[in-house]
């Protein structure tokens, strides 16, 4: 029986324009044979998280250049959770210090990919981590 | 006498090679060696003197011998006060002229306290709600001396009219006003992605700032026509150079649509653009940019006046060639790519901070990079005379081939319609993400190098200090915009917004009314909300 491909959602909450690098991870994801859906800018938490139930994802990577990310990402985790779907696997990227990365690692996200990760890292690391949803 | 190719046959063949390649950032091929074979065109038509037609070798006759371009560093954070601090430290360290960041709900034309807002006050920039921030963030700095530059786009109308005000409050007449506001919103729906409504209406009101500024306030810049945000995004030098130079195509189109004489607002039309780290080809690039606009404005356009052909430019270190790892080694990276932006003949200029990459600049970072401006200006002897690597034959094969390549992207623009059209067809937007994604796959397979990322890296703890954003600003700053939406003239406020929407429905110049509403202490998301109504709310395509 053929395995059915993970579904991955990369987003880009808030009013953050850069996307330059979720583009990129977006087409990686998707050329390393995942099924990718991008949600494109300006996502709310509750956009985000309605897509990853509407889209059934495994998993779910926010983009975040702009700061906001301390309070981005526990929303879209707390809608998820609301949502009934805190078994998907939450990733992210961006301009995120370390000591904010420990804390949000702390809250369940499972890793956060900071300037000069490559995208064969991150490819093998959703491959290697990211697990179907029953 | 030897020629070239004999020289490269007889004497080079023999050389060994280092097993790299030799290409620019962007890809384009570099010879082992420039001759005077490679200089094409005669020295009054390629080059000619500063000053002069087509302007390659400097826009001014005098460049930095009569005047040093301006240092001006962009700052912003926090709330008004806090920026206003920071404007003053900067004046205060030698700094020429101000140059504004606002954050993302001020640029996306939301209040701090809009839904949309949360988490983003003063992170990204200053936070500007209404006419009251606007009085604070410029207390004390005298608007008729000091010129300032604002990056805001969807919003700009209303930033633009808030400066007005607040001059018109020191009692400075708007005829003296100078200063650029950014307003590219062609570039928007291409690279930085500020956005409220569609293309075509956020065309129409950068065309009525335009009209507005050639009669009311003709010493200010009503756009600033950016490469900068094109090639963060991902763009090679020319496809930088050749949609940007498209762009002002555009806006000089819908200016002459408009009925307005290409003279009466061409020279104030400005430019902005990055300067990245392969030094040679941004130097060209500068000096290909105003051979090109000089030429397209005389020979497209019509234009007489020579400061319609003369392409003045604001230029930026580039953001995205900075490392988070080993963070000194950046003000290495902005020290040559500053001293690229001046042997480039740049009118005004920004160096980041060594700490760009992991948050807003600390004082202590942003101070070095002003230093770096001024150690070239003071110290390195290159201001001495105008365009010093004019004629190098390296620099002018360069110049002519980005030239060169560059309009063959602005002819295949032209077929395509122009840019709104190419806009609307995604195809500037994919060029992006495709050099974007090439680069990156060069960068894994060590095609090409940055170094302590892919080469000369340490296990390193990154220990630099940083600037953090207080997250209480956030709560005062909402309390304060509530409390003056509470306390105004709700009628007022009322009647001055119906006046923008009738405008923006009738085409009458939307600046009046706006000016007039910001006077009224009508909000930045208000005067856009109406927009969001009027005209649309335009969403990402999202391609990848």
């Amino acid at each position: 029986m053929a395995e059915k491909r993970l579904r991955i959602l990369v987003a880009k909450p808030g009013l953050d324009g850069h996307d330059r690098g979720a583009k990129i991870i977006a087409r990686a994801l998707r050329d390393g044979g995942f099924e990718v859906i991008y949600t494109g800018l300006h996502q709310t938490p509750e956009m985000i998280a309605e897509a990853a139930v509407q889209e059934d994802v495994d998993a779910v990577g926010l983009s975040i250049l702009s700061g906001a990310h301390m309070t981005l990402f526990p929303e879209v985790i707390r809608l998820l959770k609301e949502k009934g779907a805190d078994d998907v696997t939450i990733f992210g990227g961006g301009i995120i210090p370390d000591p904010d990365a420990r804390k949000l690692a702390e809250m369940g996200v499972k890793a956060i990919f900071t300037p000069g990760a490559s995208t064969e890292d991150i490819v093998k690391w959703v491959g290697e981590n990211v697990h179907p949803r029953e | 006498m030897t020629t070239k190719r004999e020289w490269l046959e007889q004497t080079y063949k023999d050389a060994k090679e280092r097993p790299v390649r030799f290409t620019t950032l962007s890809d384009l091929a570099i010879e082992p060696l420039y001759t005077p074979e490679d200089l094409k065109s005669g020295y009054e038509t390629a080059l000619g003197y500063p000053g002069v037609y087509p302007y390659t070798r400097g826009v001014y006759e005098s460049m930095y011998r009569g005047r040093l371009w301006t240092m001006r560093q962009f700052a912003g954070y926090g709330l008004a006060e806090d920026t206003n601090q920071r404007f003053h430290f900067l004046l205060s360290q030698g700094q020429g002229g101000l140059s504004t960041a606002f954050d993302m709900p001020t640029l996306m034309g939301y209040d701090a306290d809009s839904e949309r807002a949360i988490g983003e006050v003063g992170r990204e920039g200053v936070s500007v709600s209404s006419i009251h921030d606007m009085a604070t963030l410029f207390d004390r700095i005298p608007i008729e001396r000091v010129s300032t530059s604002m990056t805001v786009n969807c919003s700009a109308s209303v930033l633009l009219a808030a400066y007005l005000v607040i001059a018109e409050r020191q009692g400075v007449a708007w005829e003296q006003v100078s200063g650029t506001i950014q307003n590219d919103m062609l570039k928007e729906y291409i690279a930085q992605k500020e956005w409220i409504c569609p293309p075509a209406p956020a065309l129409r009101i950068v065309t009525d700032m335009v009209e507005f500024c050639a009669s009311k306030a003709p010493r200010f810049h009503p756009v600033s026509i950016s490469g900068y945000h094109i090639r963060e995004a991902g763009s090679t030098a020319v496809q930088e150079l050749a949609f940007t130079i498209a762009d002002g195509l555009c806006y000089v189109e819908d200016g002459i649509k408009r009925g307005l004489d290409v003279d009466d607002f061409a020279p104030r039309l400005s430019f902005f653009w990055d300067i990245h780290v392969d030094f040679l080809e941004e130097i060209a690039k500068l000096r290909a940019a105003r051979r090109m606009w000089a030429r397209l404005m005389k020979e497209r356009f019509g234009a007489r006046n020579p400061r319609s052909m003369m392409l003045r430019t604001h230029a930026q270190t580039a953001g995205v060639s900075l490392t988070a790892q080993q963070p000194i080694n950046n003000v290495v990276r902005v020290a040559l790519q500053a001293m690229a932006g001046v042997l480039g003949g740049v009118q005004s200029m920004h160096t980041n901070s060594m700490d760009e990459t992991l948050a807003l600049p600390t004082e202590r970072a942003v101070m070095v990079a002003l230093r770096t401006q001024q150690i070239i200006a003071e110290e390195t002897g290159v201001t001495n005379t105008i365009d010093p690597l004019g004629g190098s034959y390296a620099l002018e094969a360069l110049t002519d081939k980005i030239e060169a390549e560059a309009m063959d992207y602005v002819r295949k623009i032209d077929e395509m319609g122009g840019m709104l059209k190419a806009i609307e067809l995604g195809y500037p937007q994919r060029e992006i993400a495709e050099a974007a994604f090439t680069y990156q796959r060069q960068l894994e397979q060590g095609i090409k190098t940055v170094v302590g990322v892919n080469k000369f890296s340490v296990p390193e703890e990154i220990s630099i200090e940083v600037l953090k954003i207080d997250p209480a600003l956030e709560e005062r700053q909402i309390q304060r915009v509530r409390k003056m939406k509470r306390e105004r003239n709700s009628i007022a406020v009322k009647d001055a917004l119906k006046r923008v929407a009738e405008a923006c429905r009738s085409g009458e110049n939307l600046m009046e009314p706006i000016c007039d509403a910001v006077r009224r202490e009508t909000t930045v998301g208000e005067i856009s909300d109406v927009f969001r109504t009027e005209f649309g709310v335009y969403r990402d395509p999202g391609w990848i």
